[in-house]
């Protein structure tokens, strides 16, 4: 008789079939979860409810928002500078680590460049959850020492007379660089700037887009190839 | 503490690896790491502060072995002990074996989108002036607690400015031992890279923390 359905008989109460080799901390937080419902202490709903949120609605299009309205508004500027937590609240920007914001702002002398060299604070209210390299030692060693070669690596040479200014976490302080502004892009709308803005500009590891040059030669901006620049 | 959270300044991890289009999660279960920690610290228990000890007192060579949320996953274990919400042996066999504490609240998941929202604000009154004025030089003090400090090894009996006063908030080092939340000043503190990391420092480069008043001494 043949065999194939002798191994196949426990631990499927899902519809992955092909996935009975879980890697150590998969079996590890499956047990975790499976033991805190059944003490009633979890609700697995929750836990969707939370990754949904962190999937599809706060992430760095918030804080890309932010930016363009900093960059086309002098006064949500001054006041972004004065209190960035009322500020960004004031777009809906609001929660779980962002209840302290402060922004601060890439001038022609000084970049910024945010980290957190003792576990990983990050806005996630403005810029979602963070990315693995934001979290890894290697970023939280060097970005307070080092901060030219950690920028080389991102592809970023900033000129040597640019001063580099890193803030460290440290507190309940969530910081959120606000780039300069690219040249030629007056006209453009606060929707077309936002797509301007990457995450990582807002981290400071690399600086806002701005003009690409075609294959013919001739400049356009970028943005306006973009989707979502459109209204 | 001097634990192997605290990287400043540490050599020898090699270069930082940018991912394109990196995705929010690598795993199914870094998802779930991420909503049972959530949820947990949802129960009332314990607070920021000693959640992040409970992380930095992962022994070193687990902490740097260990991906991040595997750090999240220890550090929720140690907390669900320790609190009695679940024992040793209940989470090795990850079934209920016993009765355990009982939480201020289970976050349901009609909860989820106020408490995200709400989040956990750690701004206090307090009754004292700030001691530091902004444009004054300070110094940090030089300590080594086994206990839990949010002033950086880097960044300890180091020359450097004030730059803002924050406002006050929750200590850190009182609030991760339940020894109350005791708000004090915090100070937004810039150094020259030349007074942090001596000899050969990038010459344009400054670094600032934020620094609790009781971290600062006057020169």
């Amino acid at each position: 008789m043949h065999d194939d359905h002798d191994h196949d008989h426990h631990d499927h109460d899902h519809d992955h079939h092909h996935d009975n080799h879980y890697s150590d901390m998969q079996a590890r937080v499956k047990a975790l979860e499976t033991l805190l419902t059944e003490k009633g202490l979890i609700d697995p709903a929750a836990i969707d409810a939370i990754v949904e949120t962190y999937e599809t609605k706060v992430g760095p299009r918030n804080g890309a928002h932010v930016v363009a309205k900093a960059w086309s508004d002098a006064d949500f500027a001054a006041w972004l500078k004065r209190d960035a937590t009322a500020a960004i609240a004031s777009l809906g920007f609001t929660g779980r680590q962002g209840e302290h914001m402060r922004a601060v702002f890439n001038t022609p002398e000084t970049h910024n460049l945010i980290v957190c060299t003792l576990c990983s604070c990050y806005p996630w209210s403005v810029l979602g959850l963070p990315p693995v390299w934001y979290k890894a030692p290697a970023y939280r060693s060097r970005a307070v020492i080092d901060p030219r070669g950690v920028l080389a690596e991102f592809g970023l040479a900033l000129p040597e007379e640019k001063k580099i200014r890193v803030w460290d976490s440290t507190a309940e302080l969530r910081y959120l660089v606000i780039p300069e502004r690219p040249d030629g892009t007056d006209g453009m709308d606060e929707a077309a700037l936002a797509s301007l803005v990457s995450r990582d500009a807002m981290i400071g590891t690399a600086i806002a887009g701005s003009w690409k040059v075609s294959a013919a030669g001739s400049s356009t901006i970028s943005a306006a190839d973009s989707p979502e620049a459109r209204p | 503490m001097n634990g192997p959270h605290d990287l400043g300044g540490q050599m020898g991890f090699g270069p930082v690896a940018p991912e394109k289009d990196e995705p929010y999660f690598h795993a199914e279960w870094e998802k779930r790491a991420l909503g049972i920690t959530l949820s947990c610290g949802a129960f009332g228990a314990w607070t920021i502060d000693e959640s992040r000890h409970a992380r930095e007192n992962i022994p070193p060579a687990d902490y740097l072995a260990a991906s991040y949320y595997e750090i999240w996953i220890r550090g929720v274990e140690t907390l669900l002990a320790r609190h009695g919400f679940a024992t040793r042996e209940e989470l090795l066999s990850g079934h209920n074996l016993q009765e355990g504490a009982a939480p201020k609240r289970v976050l349901k998941a009609e909860m989820v989108p106020g408490a995200l929202a709400r989040g956990g604000p750690c701004d206090r009154p307090v009754e004292t002036t700030p001691r530091f004025a902004v444009g004054e030089t300070v110094r940090t003090k030089n300590f080594n607690p086994a206990t839990h400090t949010r002033l950086p090894r880097y960044a300890r009996a180091r020359t450097g400015v004030v730059e803002t006063v924050q406002g006050a908030f929750v200590f850190p080092d009182d609030n991760a031992h339940g020894r109350g939340e005791n708000p004090q000043w915090l100070y937004t503190v810039v150094f020259g890279g030349g007074e942090i990391w001596g000899e050969g420092a990038d010459p344009s480069l400054t670094v600032s923390i934020d620094a609790w008043e009781s971290y600062l001494e006057r020169l």
